[in-house]
């Protein structure tokens, strides 16, 4: 068994080198490209009107070393470097001049929220129905759960997040389909604002639990069915353990493991979830933004939210990596 | 193997429910060949009809019969998803096998490339392709990227199965009768591996699929040539559910819905077929130990 110190050590090597190879990834894909990107940008803003000269150059400036078309190659890849370290992504080019940095720092908020919670949610949700349909079999309110579960599961974010939006954007209009709150509310810290965050912030949320859920009930039903005919699980029964205190602590707690190894891996498609999510519900968050910034033509807004979601996806993996000693004691002893 | 998936097909109920399911959705994409109209043109029948039985699932505002245009879209997003599964496996093989059976810092050097690849989110770097691509986006690009991208869960899995075989007798057998490391791995470690790979085929086909519809509907990719998600695209475009004709969306979801639990489907119960050990836990008869 590895010591805490070692492990901790392997994991956050281990975060660096996603954040560098996905970096890496962003600059080869924007030097693959076989067209000059950088004037088309410079002509997409251009033809809306007047902007001066000197604003033209420092974007030209911006947008040449954000490619990376500056210099000697090692200089071009230390300038892109540089660049996403200081996260100084240049002014944004659709909401010129507020730099792009500020843009996705009005948005993080949102999506973390959001995802936080609905993650949150789903997982601890899906893995106490998963145990109890695993320990109880023959309850028939579970295997219709199951059922559900299973039709769900692999249905992409798009199709439930739109269904759901259908559902209750035209059939029964009963819960806001658009936006992050009401637009004739005040801002700010007061109970209307936080229930119409609330409110606007439930569609998106249940289309993300809805559809994440069926993996961890299964996954954990699966697990927690093996680990039912373990000895030690009929000793206990036999000895006349409380039911109850075998499943949540002799049983959960072993199948717990996986499922939180599971977590760190599944954080990235759970992103790219959200992502679609925002963008079906005009949620105000960085997915959004992304989309917006391809529309626009934004280069420097969809580098800096790719950059953005790589770092902070793996940032989160970071964390349940960290957690993880604290349910596993395995890693903590020694 | 044939008398394997009849079996399966007679004693198991996910597995037939997803065959006839996906057979459905195959002989859909087969009808394509009977299309009595090209497959992009527009304006070839009265637009906005709908069902009917000269049309049984309407007609688009752009003047297209939905049931027969749908038949080409199924068909590309279908092959889409088994290029990029065919693709992705054998990298995934290659990796997996190699990985697992040379071991030491190889093995550490990929499995850390490995895991990155399953940690970061995809679909923003996906984004940023299209956005750098744009035109030059086709079909065989998207498939391509995505098998480069897609690759990493079935490696790892793969890596964990040839550990075990590496300390099988036969592997011993093979390496003292002179093989090669690609013979060895190509002829005695590969046909353990390739069921549980076949069963993972229908996973990533899922994913890939699912990737390639969500980034069509926002317009992301060759929106021209008919998919599913491009039909998504266009009817979004028209405003078709604002418009009321619903049969222009309702129908390709319902057929891309049948196509992933279809899939789904097949991957769990081949699975099962492969690790008896679940089946018989779910029959009551204890756990696997």
């Amino acid at each position: 068994m590895p010591s805490y110190a070692t492990y901790l050590a392997q994991r956050f090597g281990q975060f660096l080198l996603v954040v560098f190879i996905g970096i890496n990834l962003t600059y080869i894909i924007t030097h693959a490209t076989p067209i000059d990107p950088v004037e088309q940008s410079i002509a997409a803003v251009t033809s809306f009107g007047n902007t001066s000269p000197e604003a033209i150059a420092a974007m030209r400036q911006s947008l040449r070393e954000l490619y990376g078309l500056n210099g000697a190659p090692h200089e071009q890849y230390l300038a892109f470097w540089r660049r996403i370290v200081t996260a100084d992504f240049g002014p944004s080019l659709s909401a010129f001049p507020t730099p792009v940095s500020s843009l996705i720092a009005r948005a993080l908020p949102w999506t973390i929220g959001l995802l936080a919670t609905a993650t949150v949610l789903t997982w601890a949700l899906g893995n106490l129905l998963g145990g109890l349909a695993g320990y109880y079999q023959d309850k028939i309110s579970l295997k219709v759960l199951a059922v559900i579960a299973m039709a769900l599961h692999p249905v992409p974010y798009y199709i439930v997040a739109f269904v759901l939006l259908v559902m209750f954007g035209y059939l029964w209009p009963l819960l806001p389909i658009a936006g992050g709150y009401a637009i004739n509310i005040e801002q700010g810290f007061n109970l209307g604002f936080v229930l119409s965050v609330l409110s606007h912030a439930l569609l998106p949320a249940l289309s993300l639990i809805l559809v994440g859920l069926g993996g961890w009930f299964l996954g954990m039903r699966a697990l927690t069915a093996n680990i039912v005919g373990e000895d030690y699980v009929v000793y206990a029964e036999l000895a006349g353990v409380d039911r109850r205190r075998i499943l949540g602590s002799y049983i959960m707690r072993n199948a717990l493991l996986p499922q939180v190894t599971g977590l760190a891996l599944s954080l990235g498609a759970i992103f790219n979830g959200a992502i679609i999510t925002e963008q079906v519900f005009g949620y105000p968050g960085v997915g959004a933004l992304l989309v917006a910034g391809v529309y626009a033509g934004d280069y420097g807004l969809v580098l800096g939210v790719a950059t953005v979601s790589i770092i902070g996806v793996s940032a989160a993996v970071l964390i349940i990596d960290l957690i993880y000693p604290l349910i596993d004691p395995r890693v903590r002893t020694v | 193997m044939l008398a394997t998936v009849r079996d399966l097909f007679n004693y198991n109920r996910q597995f037939r429910l997803g065959a006839i399911l996906v057979a459905a959705v195959a002989g859909m994409a087969a009808l394509s060949l009977a299309s009595p109209y090209p497959p992009l043109d527009t304006f070839v029948v009265a637009p906005d009809l709908p069902p009917s039985l000269a049309h049984p699932f309407g007609t688009t505002s752009r003047g297209q019969d939905v049931f027969w245009h749908l038949s080409f879209a199924i068909r590309n997003t279908l092959l889409f998803g088994i290029v990029v599964a065919l693709m992705s496996r054998v990298l995934a093989l290659a990796i997996g096998l190699i990985a697992g059976y040379k071991g030491g810092w190889l093995d550490r050097l990929l499995m850390a490339i490995n895991d990155t690849f399953i940690a970061i989110p995809l679909f923003p770097i996906l984004v940023l392709v299209y956005f750098v691509l744009r035109e030059a986006m086709s079909w065989a690009v998207l498939a391509g990227i995505m098998a480069l991208l897609g690759w990493a869960y079935d490696a790892r899995l793969i890596r964990a199965l040839a550990l075990s075989l590496k300390t099988r007798d036969f592997t011993h057998t093979g390496i003292f009768s002179g093989m090669s490391t690609r013979e060895l791995l190509v002829r005695e470690h590969l046909p353990y591996v390739l069921p549980i790979v076949f069963a993972t085929s229908m996973n990533n086909m899922n994913w890939s699929i699912g990737l390639e519809v969500t980034l069509s509907v926002l317009g992301f990719t060759d929106i021209n040539s008919p998919t599913v998600g491009g039909m998504i695209y266009w009817a979004n475009q028209h405003t078709a559910l604002v418009a009321g004709v619903w049969w222009w969306i309702a129908f390709p979801v319902l057929l891309l819905v049948a196509l992933f639990i279809g899939l789904f489907l097949l991957a769990i119960s081949m699975n099962e077929h492969i690790d008896p050990r679940s089946r018989l836990a779910r029959i009551g008869a204890g756990g696997g130990a």
